[in-house]
């Protein structure tokens, strides 16, 4: 049983590699580390929000309002910097963050202090945010040519042999590895998820455990915001929709329990991966871009199929414990 | 030890206590109502349009639709399960109604396909969660994906439009004077899910499985098959309204109804359905609907754009729920 | 125990347990503790004191309140009123932090640890030592961890993940986490109960170890035997109130259990000779792939069959085997003469098979909803017209059940979980009685019931035995099991561990099945 859970994450790199390499029969050049860094710079955006969003699950929560948080950001960043070129491009990155993380403890206050179901918030904030973003902008674009050359230009810029924006993603990787597994934060929110009653006997409180979950999302989301819009080189009202779900899409190919306490970063990493390549493939071997969604929803349907045989009540077992002790007596 | 509420020496227990006036008042419904009133009002004093036979029966047509999946959601909300991928059925079901009217299929056949794709897509939803036992909002976030996904496939950036003349009447048809056939749907699915849910066996069931799924096992109520037929007619109300909504549009795209679950849920959840499920009355639902339909349709009149309505929903979604939890805590607070 | 049941005459109560430990300051006091949830007194005006260097037992029944004073205790609930004292001085416990600060430790009842995190981490979680930059020390987790196991006897690897464990290995655990912070209390929770003797063995050095440091410790179990080897004091609770303790040596173990009962054992079970019939239920090689093996019994028209066993013997699963909830791997069931097999609840409902679970909120009932609904559900079929409700007839169905069974509610229409716990067991036995069977599970029928509704349950089922019904109980409550049963079968760890008649059964001769030590 371990074997095959702690095997999840090679079994899903496995399949990983056996779809780059029949990609690659079919599209010459697919499976050549040009195409790869690309597909991995490409799917880098997904992979911040994916982790984001795992941490929220993982305390048994969702956070459905993060691409709309992204939209809000990122009109607030792009238009900052259309009006104000000459604020340096920190300063705009701290606003993102800063305003992804209030956009997140909104969600977390409402969540932790009114105890509402995070799925009804997040439902809620999803609206208003997107709407915010519209009053915000007034239904108007921020172009390439409104944008300051620094602002467009540092994720783009090649950093041995790597995108700045693909160096983001991999601090970030490493700094969520680092943060669930290292930091009190981290485990909280394992246990909190978990075993729930278990963990407020530990001396653990949920309610603020789920809160900075919530701002952790909020600010990794203002931070994907920046990335998006500057990738992109515009900003208006849609931008991302419909990205929560592919968040969460990608947790749960990535073997992480909507029902909270179990998952790894490794995963999440994976599972964007997974729909990363996808997304770059069908073009390549010529099918039609949008039957992407279709694949999703397939795959999304097996992955939680496989991962609710994975995560299937063993029972108590007591029959199992006697002869276990009967052969080592 | 003392039993609350009893008197020991009474033996006979009376069926109901009376029902005090003062609670009928304090009921979700009614604060409801009053809301629905004073919005009314607003928009009549906004707007010199709004007090317009013609003018209402258009506001009306902002809600039907979505109300009609609203009803099959509050039971399958009430039974503790949810269906995200509402929207997407009525894309797929839009699409192969499109697809069959291109192929010359006529009117009847149409709606034949309409509902039958909704069902199935239901009952393809009842088997994940039913059989496989798997938790609903993640199976119908997949499948919300696929079958959105299957009409993109189909559709690309293309759209259907050659329907019929006589499909229009679905959801551009009148049946008398101003009542449009849709708000006469409306009224006959409210009536026929308020009587499913409040007095049938089978509407107990739903209540009682949403209250603890596990007594409802313990006491004999086939679970699976109850939550199977919910899917089954949220599907089918999905395949209604993608008829209506077809008619009414007399076109379709892969992006028809982007967006409407939240909408329903948003309804469901403010008519007073408990979103944890076990508690919710269909007449709320149809509260909910109005309310909902008169802040679109007023801010419309004022010239808000419908994105900008959105915030008010998603406010009146969280402000809703929120306002019950802080006034216990700020009746709890002032006893202490 | 019945031959020592009333040769000591009543002891004082409330003597200041101070008095008789003179030299010794408590290190914790609580004192006029009363904890009050709607509808229940769960504690009522309780004081108990801890030494240092001494094990204290915490005697009392199923819901006497023991749980909910470890609950306070641990910081989960603030208690209604009293006061708690830490060397004298008045503390609150605000949350479970604080009382871990404050040195309080648990090992509780149902072990509260994470699947999914590894054994080092649950021994750790909450307090995990941090290296220099304050992150989580892995290599000081883990190498402590393994001292700590080690001090247990125990080598199980502090990397591994919990959900690998056995439930003994779990237990051991749970001991290591409560042992891992610097506690001056450590309150055990029924910690021997999945434990082999063995493992109690080794516990029981632990817990000598713990003495000589200077902890004090509060010790809940019903084997009388452990507590006489290893405790110093004793309270008894009962009802939610402290009605007794002092120095347990010196007390004989019938007084504790007259203290614990409060009246003579078969006062409390007004057992009615009933006439038993020909057999109705045949169970045959009964077997499920994990929870239970080949068990076999007949079960006669207006008998009562005790089932007896220690927590997690496998009593529950084969009830809710028998009733549909799961499936057995193997065996046949014969109910009158007739084969039939049960595949779901609805089929046992069918067949005359009825099942009152051990959890009444969570498997019996649905609180929020009205008395009658609940009492009515089984039975729609009956009170509705063609799958319409007719509240009519489920209100007269209701009235009927509710007055037989003296239930005491303000109105039907009121919601269960407004009522007291005996009373809603009487809703959930008038659900079942209402669908008319032939045989009723009973799990646990008495558990968290106050003393005066438990004296009128078993007079009822007594009532349903004399009129014909026949009746399945699990019980862990000795005295219950002793004074109610025609039969008992006794189960451990899943098997069959013996059949006794009424006539033969002792308190020692089940004890003993039970836990398969001499």
């Amino acid at each position: 049983m371990t074997k095959l859970l702690k095997s999840r994450e090679l079994l899903l790199s496995g399949i990983i590699a056996l779809m780059i390499a029949g990609f690659a029969t079919r599209a010459e050049g697919f499976a050549e580390p040009g195409n790869l860094v690309n597909i991995f710079n490409d799917t880098s955006i997904l992979i911040i929000l994916a982790l984001a969003q795992m941490t929220v699950i993982l305390t048994k929560s969702i956070d459905l309002s993060v691409a709309a948080n992204l939209a809000f950001t990122g009109m607030a960043v792009a238009m900052t910097n259309a009006a104000f070129p000459d604020l340096p491009l920190v300063l705009l990155i701290l606003m993102a963050l800063g305003i992804g993380a209030a956009l997140g403890a909104i969600n977390g206050f409402l969540v932790w202090i009114l105890q509402i179901p995070p799925i009804v918030v997040t439902l809620g904030t999803l609206t208003i945010y997107r709407g915010m973003a519209f009053v915000l902008s007034g239904g108007g674009w921020v172009n390439a040519h409104q944008m300051t050359p620094t602002f467009l230009n540092v994720p783009r810029t090649v950093f041995l042999g790597l995108p700045i924006l693909s160096w983001v993603a991999i601090a970030v990787v490493l700094g969520m590895g680092f943060l669930l597994t290292r930091t009190p934060f981290g485990r909280s929110a394992y246990a909190s998820g978990g075993n729930p009653t278990a963990a407020v006997y530990a001396g653990i409180d949920i309610g603020r455990t789920r809160f900075f979950a919530f701002v952790l999302s909020g600010a990794m989301a203002g931070l994907c915001s920046y990335l998006w819009v500057s990738r992109y080189a515009v900003a208006y009202v849609d931008i991302a929709a419909g990205f929560e779900l592919d968040s969460v899409a990608a947790c749960v190919i990535g073997g992480i329990s909507i029902a909270g306490g179990i998952g790894s970063v490794a995963g999440a990493v994976l599972g964007s991966l997974f729909l990363g390549v996808i997304k770059n493939a069908l073009p390549v071997i010529g099918i039609s871009p949008f039957a992407q969604m279709a694949i999703s929803g397939v795959v999304i349907i097996l992955a939680v199929v496989f991962n609710a045989r994975a995560e299937a009540k063993k029972g108590r077992i007591i029959l199992r414990d006697r002869a276990a002790t009967e052969v080592t007596a | 030890m003392s039993d609350v509420n009893t008197n020991a020496t009474r033996r006979v227990i009376p069926d109901r206590l009376g029902t005090p006036v003062s609670r009928i008042f304090s009921s979700w419904e009614v604060l409801l109502f009053g809301v629905a009133v004073l919005i009314f009002i607003a928009n009549s004093l906004a707007s010199p349009y709004f007090l317009d036979a013609w003018n209402l029966s258009d506001a009306t047509f902002n809600f039907t639709e979505k109300a009609m999946i609203a009803f099959a959601m509050a039971l399958l909300i009430i039974a503790g399960e949810i269906d995200l991928s509402v929207a997407a059925i009525i894309a797929l079901a839009s699409t192969a109604m499109g697809a069959a009217a291109q192929a010359g299929v006529d009117t009847p056949g149409l709606v034949a396909i309409g509902i039958g794709v909704g069902l199935a897509c239901g009952a393809f939803n009842g088997t994940l969660v039913s059989v496989l036992k798997l938790p609903s909002i993640v199976v119908t976030i997949g499948t919300m994906s696929l079958f959105r996904g299957i009409s993109y496939l189909v559709l690309g950036d293309k759209a259907y439009g050659s329907y019929p003349e006589s499909f229009a009447y679905f959801g551009q048809g009148y049946l008398f004077w101003v009542f449009s056939f849709e708000f006469g749907l409306f009224l006959l699915c409210a009536a026929i899910f308020a009587v499913l849910l409040h007095a049938t066996n089978f509407g107990r069931q739903v209540y009682v499985i949403g209250n603890n799924d596990f007594a409802a096992r313990f006491s004999g109520v086939p679970v699976e098959r109850v939550k199977f037929i919910l899917f089954l007619l949220t599907g089918l109300m999905s395949g209604i309204a993608a008829v209506c909504l077809t008619s009414r549009l007399g076109s379709t795209r892969p992006s028809i109804a982007q967006g409407w679950e939240l909408e329903v849920v948003t309804m469901v959840v403010l008519g007073g359905v408990s979103i944890l499920g076990g508690a919710g009355t269909i007449a709320g639902v149809v509260i909910a609907a109005f309310v909902m339909g008169l802040v679109t349709f007023g801010l419309g009149l004022l010239n808000v754009p419908g994105i900008v309505m959105s915030i008010f929903v998603g406010l009146l979604l969280i402000v809703t729920i929120a306002l019950p939890i802080l006034a216990r805590r700020i009746k709890q607070a002032s006893k202490s | 125990m019945k031959s020592t049941m009333n040769a000591v005459a009543p002891m004082t109560l409330n003597t200041p347990l101070a008095n008789q430990t003179p030299n010794l300051a408590p290190i914790l006091e609580m004192r006029g503790i009363s904890q009050i949830f709607p509808g229940v007194k769960a504690l009522d005006q309780v004081s108990i004191s801890l030494y240092p260097g001494q094990v204290t037992a915490l005697i009392g029944e199923n819901g006497a309140g023991k749980s909910t004073l470890v609950k306070i205790l641990t910081g989960i609930y603030r208690p209604t009123e009293g006061e708690i004292l830490l060397d004298g001085k008045p503390v609150q416990f605000a949350s479970a932090q604080a009382a871990i600060d404050a040195g309080v430790t648990a090992i509780h009842q149902e072990t509260v640890l994470f699947d999914e995190l590894t054994v080092g981490e649950n021994i750790f979680l909450g307090h995990a030592p941090r290296t220099r930059f304050r992150t989580i020390d892995w290599r000081t987790i883990n190498a402590r961890s393994r001292e700590l196991l080690q001090q247990l006897e125990s080598d199980i690897d502090p990397t591994i993940r919990l959900k690998d464990l056995s439930i003994a290995q779990r237990h051991l655990v749970a001991i290591a986490r409560a042992l891992s912070v610097e506690a001056r209390i450590v309150i055990m929770d029924e910690p021997t109960a999945a434990l082999s003797r063995k493992e109690i063995d080794d516990l029981f050095r632990i817990v000598e170890g713990l003495k000589r440091q200077g902890k004090a410790i509060l010790f809940i179990s019903h084997k009388f035997d452990e507590l006489y080897e290893i405790a110093e004091n004793f309270a008894v609770f009962r009802d939610g109130k402290a009605v007794g303790h002092g120095r347990l040596k010196e007390t004989p173990q019938g007084e504790i259990v007259r203290l614990m009962v409060g009246r003579d054992v078969h006062d409390v079970f007004p057992k009615v000779e009933a006439e038993i019939g020909p057999v109705v239920l045949s169970v045959q090689g009964y077997s499920h792939p994990t929870e239970f093996r080949d068990i076999s019994f007949e079960l006669k028209r207006g008998e009562i069959l005790g089932v007896y066993g220690l927590i997690g013997a496998g009593r529950s699963e084969l009830c809710q085997s028998l009733f549909g909830i799961t499936r057995p791997s193997a065996g046949r069931l014969t109910l009158e003469g007739q084969p039939v097999e049960i595949r779901s609840a609805q089929d046992a409902i069918a067949a005359g098979i009825v099942y009152v679970p051990e959890e009444r909120g969570r498997h019996g009932l649905a609180l929020p909803m009205p008395i009658y609904q609940n009492m009515t559900l089984p039975s729609l079929a009956k009170t509705s017209r063609s799958g319409f409700l007719k509240a009519a007839n489920e209100l007269a169905l209701a009235r009927q059940y509710a007055e037989r069974l003296d239930l005491r509610a303000a109105a039907l229409s009121v919601p269960v979980g407004t009522l007291s716990g005996g009373n809603q067991q009487k809703v959930v036995i008038g659900k079942w009685l209402a669908t008319q069977p032939k045989v009723i599970i009973l799990d646990e029928p008495t558990k968290g019931i106050d003393i005066g509704s438990k004296a009128a349950v078993h007079g009822f089922i007594s009532e349903l035995a004399s009129q014909g019904l026949s009746i399945i109980m699990v019980s862990s409550e000795l005295p219950e099991v002793l004074g109610m049963s025609d039969r008992i079968m006794v189960m451990r760890e899943g098997l069959m561990a013996g059949f006794y008649d009424r006539s033969e059964a002792t308190a020692e001769t089940l004890v003993r099945a039970a836990t398969g030590n001499a």
